[in-house]
């Protein structure tokens, strides 16, 4: 799941000044289940803006444009009419609220990472969409995004009981966690390979995926 | 994807340093650290305090993610201006695959027979918290960039250098890590790539030290133990609580601070010799005697004094 959280305060209010009439878009999906851009946190907003929410819409994939365009179309009018659009999602689909309507929009959200959800409010760093993936190669850890270097043949010298330098050790080191794992599975042979460097330029010319 | 070891040509010995190593000397080398200066005064006056005990001396490559002076230029300056030759330090937090090429060739031009390939501490511990880490490549793809451009003339991409890189690659290693074997794993990584030899993070513990020696052995490539005297308290204590994965003994960091208080400036210094003496030498003499270590790699930056102390029994 993409997970966001709220922008702070102080940052909303200084990104929403400029403007008049807002409508506040909401995302049934990841935000929702993030409990950042849900029914209920679209209903806080509105109540906040007060008379300047001029209307709001939870859209169930704002970031598929054939469901904004669709979902959004009985609020058409008001979506216009507004001075810009909030729109309480990860950053696709703020893009494609603004790609549909051509409004000014604006991210409620900072977006965060695609992530593991241990709890409801506590989430995980642990894909970057790197293009390439190599989990079967690292026991189902990911070095790209758990290391804090994104090594892939760690770990490096910063590494203090399990622990990664970067943090003040309180996050697990990925590389430490890759050779419990693979040896746990009895692949520790896995561990010892060498990974060459990677081509950049796939994931750089990747901006589009047509199938 | 390429996987396993490499076939790798026996690479000469380029510098004196690797000579050295190969012909069994017990070898030892210093330490330089460039800091935010546009002087290189200090290092050149160190560099020649500490030439009469080493073979070579690392430069040190912005530590702990500090922005400091590059390390190449003091590198070559230290060999040009004082005869001692130079480990130039690099890490690849701050270069991609191109600047690593670049400042190859560039060393090549200069003379450095030297690389010591490393990861470089995160910015997040150094004093530009907001920069970029770069990791383009990790340090055993730096390795191999290197085993690429010295061995077959030709850079990651295949592209063909004119010239000949003649440099020895050192990497780096930890022995103080916990748990040891994903370390030790590593290094054996490196080693098949294309490592000349290993210089280890600071140590204080014999055992570990020894442990790690062990460990290691199968892999067939020289290696210095680190070892940093320290110059007073201060750089004890910021040592202590500052690098990763490195403790000073409590005993030790006692010891230090006990002569902290020493109000006479002198004696001070003095009594702070003592401690790294009595400290120091018996463990450079156990490593000697007790394990296969091919030396070892002294960083006792700006406290050049204590070589010829801490050396004058070997
Ligand atoms: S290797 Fe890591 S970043 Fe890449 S796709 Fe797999 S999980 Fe995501
Ligand atoms: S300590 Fe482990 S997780 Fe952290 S940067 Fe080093 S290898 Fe990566």
């Amino acid at each position: 799941m993409i997970i966001t959280k709220a922008k702070p305060e102080e940052e909303l209010n200084e990104m929403l000044k400029p403007y008049e009439k807002l409508f506040v878009v909401g995302c049934g999906t990841c935000s929702t289940s993030c409990m950042t851009g849900g029914e209920e946190q679209v209903a806080e907003m509105v109540k906040k803006l007060g008379d300047r929410a001029i209307g709001s819409a939870v859209v169930e994939d704002p970031c598929d444009l054939r469901i904004a365009r669709k979902e959004l179309k009985e609020f058409k009018a008001k979506v216009q009419g507004a001075d810009a659009v909030l729109v309480m999602s990860c950053g696709a689909g703020v893009q494609t609220v603004g790609d549909y309507s051509k409004k000014i929009v604006l991210p409620a959200l900072d977006t965060l990472f695609i992530g593991q959800t241990e709890r409801l409010g506590k989430f995980h760093d642990v894909c970057k969409a790197c293009g390439e993936c190599i989990l079967d190669e690292t026991g189902g850890v990911c070095p790209v995004t758990r290391c804090a270097k994104g090594l892939l043949n760690g770990p490096c010298g910063g590494q203090v009981k399990g622990k990664c330098e970067v943090g003040k050790y309180e996050n697990d080191c990925a590389w430490v966690l890759i050779y419990d794992r693979l040896k746990e599975q009895g692949r520790p042979e896995l561990f010892e390979l060498f990974r060459p460097p990677r081509d950049n330029s796939k994931k750089v010319l990747t901006q589009h995926h047509v199938f | 994807m390429l996987k396993g070891g490499l076939n790798l040509t026996n690479r000469p010995a380029y510098s004196q340093l690797v000579k050295d190593l190969r012909s069994g000397k017990f070898v030892l080398t210093g330490e330089l650290e460039p800091e935010k200066v546009t002087s290189l005064d200090e290092i050149i006056i160190s560099a020649k305090a500490m030439k009469p005990y080493v073979v070579a001396a690392n430069v040190t490559d912005n530590p702990l993610a500090f922005a400091y002076m590059n390390s190449l230029v003091p590198s070559w300056v230290i060999q040009k201006e004082v005869g001692l030759e130079a480990v130039y330090q690099m890490t690849i937090r701050d270069r991609n695959r191109l600047a690593i090429v670049s400042d190859v060739l560039a060393a090549s031009y200069l003379g450095i027979k030297n690389i010591l390939a490393i990861s470089g501490d995160h910015t997040v511990l150094g004093d530009n918290r907001g920069a970029l880490s770069v990791y383009d490549l990790d340090s055993a793809q730096f390795v191999y960039l290197l085993h690429k451009m010295i061995d077959e003339g030709v850079d990651l991409a295949g592209n063909e250098i004119h010239g000949k890189v003649g440099i020895n690659v050192g990497i780096a290693a930890n022995p103080n890590a916990d748990p040891l074997m994903p370390e030790v794993l590593k290094i054996g990584r490196k080693t098949k790539i294309g490592a000349d030899f290993i210089q280890t993070q600071t140590m204080f513990d014999i055992d570990k030290t020894k442990t790690f020696l062990k460990e290691v052995e199968k892999y067939n490539c020289p290696v210095l133990v680190g070892v940093f005297p320290l110059k007073s308290f201060g750089i004890a204590d910021f040592f202590d609580k500052n690098i990763p994965g490195v403790k000073v003994p409590p005993e030790l960091l006692a010891s230090m601070a006990k002569a902290k208080e020493e109000p006479d400036k002198e004696r001070r210094s003095a009594l702070y010799d003592e401690v790294n003496l009595e400290f120091f030498v018996p463990f450079i003499k156990e490593i000697r005697k007790t394990t296969k270590a091919s030396g070892i790699h002294i960083m006792a930056v700006l406290y050049e004094r204590i070589f010829g102390p801490l050396l004058e029994n070997f």
